[in-house]
């Protein structure tokens, strides 16, 4: 399982280094998304508001959206979905590989995003650096999520839509525990909690990712 | 025969149990000491949440991990948690309505942005995502598998709705007629009434999910009709030429 991840993800990363659709088309779309969060707070607000966790959370929700259906998109390619059936190759572990590239590319994203907080909405660089920890494992969540639900959107019609609609329900408790657990990071409150949610629906998306990813992929 | 009469009154029984609790709710039962006529709302909102997050989407995810089980598996229970998700929707949205009915006046607000009603108002989201995705894939057997996946992702949410009211402790007030030493909060007249309600408003569930999944089983019925009139027509065709 865990060989067939490793190359998945590295396929899906190497997909992405060439096409470059994260650094052309992702990235300037959350850079733009938390510009628009600043001008829609005002320029009083933008610059002194306990809104920015709240803010960095719900670009980085879209732009796991952006990058989920760029993602699903690479499997549904003409004659990949049956290449994998033939190859007989283990969902698990193709679920655990896409999630994982899925990760990695969340992870850099978020980076270039918290650059931006810092710099558009004043949050102090030091507890930005203390939240990372939430951060990275809040991004595994969404990640393992997401590569959940483009499974079940995919070759859907009308998927890049429908993955909307399914995806941030599921997203919404994600971002709630991440949102506080930055907060409780920068302006103080119980972290714990949040701490502990993040961790909980990361292992819960795991194992669920795991067991139901073949289900979805049956044919 | 008895189950053919138990269907036949399954809807006039549910109706007359529902015109007898608003009955009993709205001329019979006294106002409350501190809410008022406001408490009349008990008797549907409490009721309704009941059946939209417990009866209704617990039938559809029994049914849909049924379904994913292979020995299990069968078109009847994709039929069943289709039409159990459909009718949830519908409660879920009386859920809401009763409950923002009920806020306006004790909260002062419509809407408050309380840890139940926004978890409530999520899996009504997720009630039209299961819609939705069983309206965008046209492969039978693919669209039921995946449907089954989603209801079980989505019934996650039931167990945070029920647990909000204490690990976030918002507005929301907590259980309304068990207190927390298992002992029952409502007594009288009013408790009957409450009861009542939990009763008919659990027989209309079954009863509109009977209804919908007849429509299911018509509509499946007449599609397999077209396809089987398709066929041969197309066979009298290539026969004639």
């Amino acid at each position: 399982m865990i060989r067939i991840a490793l190359l998945v993800a590295r396929k899906d990363l190497r997909i992405e280094m060439h096409s470059r659709v994260l650094t052309w088309q992702v990235l300037p779309f959350g850079v733009m998304a938390l510009l628009l969060c600043g001008l829609a707070l005002g320029p009083t607000a933008a610059g002194h508001s306990h809104a920015a966790p709240g803010l960095f959370y719900i670009v980085i929700t879209l732009m796991a959206l952006l990058m989920v259906n760029r993602s699903t998109a690479i499997e549904s390619n003409r004659g990949t979905r049956s290449s994998v059936a033939t190859l007989g190759l283990d969902p698990s572990g193709v679920f655990l590989g896409k999630a994982a590239a899925l990760v990695v590319e969340m992870w850099l994203a978020s980076a270039v995003l918290l650059v931006g907080t810092v710099l558009f909405l004043h949050v102090d660089r030091a507890k930005t650096l203390s939240a990372l920890p939430t951060i990275a494992v809040a991004v595994v969540a969404l990640s393992l999520a997401g590569t959940l639900y483009g499974a079940l959107t995919s070759s859907n019609s009308g998927s890049a839509t429908l993955l909307p609609i399914l995806a941030l329900p599921a997203f919404a408790p994600l971002l709630v525990a991440g949102e506080r657990a930055y907060s409780a990071v920068a302006y103080g409150g119980n972290l714990k909690v949040w701490w502990g949610l993040l961790l909980v629906s990361a292992v819960a998306y795991l194992i669920l990712g795991i067991l139901l990813y073949g289900v979805m992929e049956e044919s | 025969m008895t189950k053919k009469l138990g269907r036949l009154a399954l809807g006039p029984v549910s109706l007359g149990l529902l015109a007898l609790t608003f009955w009993l709710g709205y001329f019979v039962t006294p106002p409350d000491q501190v809410q008022g006529q406001l408490v009349r709302l008990l008797y549907i909102h409490p009721a309704v949440a009941w059946v939209a997050l417990y009866v209704s989407f617990g039938t559809a995810t029994i049914a849909s991990a049924l379904y994913l089980w292979p020995r299990t598996r069968s078109e009847a229970l994709d039929r069943i948690a289709a039409s159990a998700v459909e009718v949830s929707l519908f409660f879920i949205a009386l859920t809401l309505i009763s409950g923002s009915l009920w806020g306006r006046p004790a909260w002062g607000v419509w809407w408050a942005w309380d840890a139940r009603l926004t978890s409530t108002a999520i899996l009504g989201v997720f009630a039209l995502g299961y819609l939705a995705l069983r309206r965008a894939n046209d492969d039978r057997e693919q669209r039921a598998r995946r449907a089954a996946v989603f209801c079980i992702l989505a019934a996650i949410n039931v167990p945070i709705i029920h647990f909000s009211v204490l690990w976030w402790k918002t507005l929301h007030q907590g259980a309304s007629v068990l207190s927390s030493n298992r002992s029952i909060k409502v007594h009288g007249s009013m408790g009957l009434t409450l009861l009542l309600s939990f009763i008919a408003f659990t027989l209309t569930f079954f009863w509109l999910l009977r209804a919908r999944y007849r429509i299911e089983v018509i509509r499946d019925e007449k599609l397999h009709r077209s396809l089987a009139a398709s066929i041969e027509q197309r066979r009298t065709e290539v026969s004639g030429a």
